[in-house]
């Protein structure tokens, strides 16, 4: 199941500026949380959300316990070449999430 | 405003303070002067070049949008190379990093944070040329009303 | 710490409904009904009205990814006997209502409930999974901007009647109706929250105190908590009363769902 959604333009003129916003599916939990059984919920965040163009890094965060669940995060990029911006999350008990959108560039 | 009415405010007033929630030890502006120094080192942080958009008044913790804008032509020369956020009461001070560079275009961030209470939330950002800029702001926070049952 | 924030807030609370002028709807003249989304702050609105960031739309997607796959017995999904989802416009503006075969009402739920058990021949989604909250955000989503218009059905009456007496009716441990609050004082400020009029057009609504998306049951069972009253079970049917009650209340006004509220 895909529980990502992400918005950036389809196509972007050349050496413009676009706009990159994500939201993840995720309970962010804090690990500071008691549970219904008085104990505290064990900590799961997404740690790290990074994004590359056509492979290039252009974006790097590390989050914190107080970033809110079901993370968005919104940065921009100059769009110089066609291709792909990959974004990646990866976070406590080995969470994953790989996501691939195109865009051309003229 | 007659009795009745009163007594309903009373009663009203009551549920409220039956619900507010006790938040776990939290952070302090010591704490957060710790982490900041572990990014700025010695460095100076003078405050303008950022600027951090919260909502003056929070209507739930849980969710609470902010943007953080750096002015910079983000050029190879100059840019903002990283931005980092902190608070002072949650319970750890860091809230996020982004490391950015001249292939940003612009030095904006948007995302969502939490925040257990009132508190003041400070923004820096470095430049590639090693300088570091500061923005706070003084956030309010109101709890919500009707929680959820204790199951 | 707590006891004395505690009656910081009583204080505070009875200063300001000593000072608000009472400022109900002016009867027979302007609508004066409010949808929540015109009691929260810009930042929450803007969140809500942009699909981009409205987190709710992470359910809707998730119901849109539900509605092709295959469940139960029958190997059936809703596409193959719905084809697309454009079939389902309108139909949250309609619902609680009567099922064919039945005399008894069920809400949005209830009826994919219905779809999952007699006509897929699968396991019940329990009320409040993921699962059935994406469908119905899926479904709920196809009628957005769409005005409330419940069905002209007279079998509804005695049930929506019913839905009413509990509106009116005192109970928990701090004695209110649903009413003392979201009619009598509506608009002004407990403790820092708006009162909301309490209008049911934005369910399933993502609400920020969750941290995710709920339906609307979960957030009449809060108000029930709120007052320290017992909530009914979570089968009972009092809650499709009390939400037949209050999308008659409604009856007009434009639905929001996914909404996002505090
Ligand atoms: C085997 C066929 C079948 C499948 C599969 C099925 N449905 Fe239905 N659905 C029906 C029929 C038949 C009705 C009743 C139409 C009527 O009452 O006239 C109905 C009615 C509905 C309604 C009410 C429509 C209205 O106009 O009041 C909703 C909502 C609905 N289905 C949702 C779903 C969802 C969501 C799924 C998948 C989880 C699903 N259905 C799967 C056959 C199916
Ligand atoms: C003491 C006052 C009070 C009482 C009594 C009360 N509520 Fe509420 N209700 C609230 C407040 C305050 C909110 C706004 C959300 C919050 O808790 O922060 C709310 C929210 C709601 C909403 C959500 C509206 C939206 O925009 O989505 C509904 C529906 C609702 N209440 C129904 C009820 C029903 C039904 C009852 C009776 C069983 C009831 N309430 C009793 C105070 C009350």
């Amino acid at each position: 199941m895909v529980n990502v959604l992400i918005n950036a333009p389809k196509t972007a003129k050349r050496g413009s500026i676009v706009e990159i916003k994500a939201l993840i599916l995720h309970p962010m939990e804090t690990g500071f949380r008691p549970g219904a059984n008085g104990r505290i919920i064990p900590r799961n965040i997404i740690e790290r959300f990074t994004a590359t163009w056509n492979g290039t890094g252009i974006f790097d965060m590390e989050m914190s316990p107080a970033i809110a669940a079901n993370p968005f995060v919104s940065f921009f990029a100059v769009a110089n070449e066609s291709g792909t911006i990959g974004l990646r999350w990866t976070g406590d008990e080995g969470f994953v999430v790989e996501e691939r959108i195109g865009i051309a560039v003229e | 405003m007659d009795r009745r009415r009163f007594l309903a405010g009373a009663a009203v007033a009551t549920m409220v303070t039956t619900v507010l929630p006790c938040g776990p030890a939290s952070a302090t502006p010591e704490a957060m002067a710790a982490a900041i120094a572990k990014v700025v080192g010695n460095a100076p942080v003078r405050e303008g070049r950022v600027s951090l958009d919260l909502p003056p008044l929070v209507e739930n913790g849980n969710t609470v949008p902010l943007v953080v804008s750096v002015e910079s032509p983000m050029t190879e020369a100059d840019y903002i190379k990283a931005i980092h956020v902190f608070n002072e009461k949650n319970p750890q001070p860091d809230v996020f990093s982004v490391r950015l560079g001249p292939r940003n275009g612009r030095a904006v961030v948007g995302t969502r944070i939490k925040l257990g209470d009132s508190q003041k939330i400070v923004a820096i950002a470095e430049t590639s040329g090693g300088q570091f800029w500061s923005a706070s702001a003084d956030v309010i926070v109101t709890l919500a009303a009707c929680l959820e049952e204790a199951t | 710490m707590t006891f004395v924030r505690g009656v910081l807030c009583l204080v505070i609370v009875l200063a300001s409904s000593w000072a608000v002028a009472q400022g109900t709807a002016d009867k027979g003249g302007a609508d004066t009904r409010r949808s929540g989304y015109q009691d929260m702050g810009e930042a929450l609105q803007k969140m809500q009205a942009d699909d981009t960031a409205n987190p709710g739309m992470l359910f809707v997607q998730l119901g849109g990814q539900l509605w092709g796959k295959a469940a139960g017995a029958a190997g059936k999904s809703c596409a193959d006997c719905h084809g697309g989802v454009a079939s389902m416009k309108g139909v949250a503006a309609r619902y609680p209502a009567i099922p064919k075969g039945s005399d008894s009402p069920v809400d949005l739920e209830g009826r994919i409930d219905l779809c999952r058990t007699a006509n897929q021949q699968a396991d019940r989604l329990p009320s409040g999974s993921r699962e059935l909250l994406a469908l119905e955000a899926y479904v709920a989503h196809q009628s957005r901007g769409l005005p409330v218009s419940p069905p002209d059905d007279p079998r509804l009456a005695p049930f929506r009647a019913h839905g009413k007496d509990l509106w009116q009716a005192r109970q928990g441990q701090l004695n209110l109706s649903c009413a003392n609050c979201h009619d009598d004082n509506a608009g002004r400020k407990l403790a820092g929250v708006t009162i909301p009029q309490a209008h049911p057009t934005g369910y399933p609504i993502y609400r920020l105190e969750w941290q995710t998306l709920g339906s609307l049951k979960r957030r009449l069972r809060n108000c029930l908590v709120g007052i320290r009253a017992e909530p009914y079970a979570y089968d009972a049917p009092d809650y499709v009363m009390l939400e037949l009650f209050l999308m008659d209340r409604a009856r007009g006004m434009p639905l929001e769902s996914p909404a996002v509220r505090p």
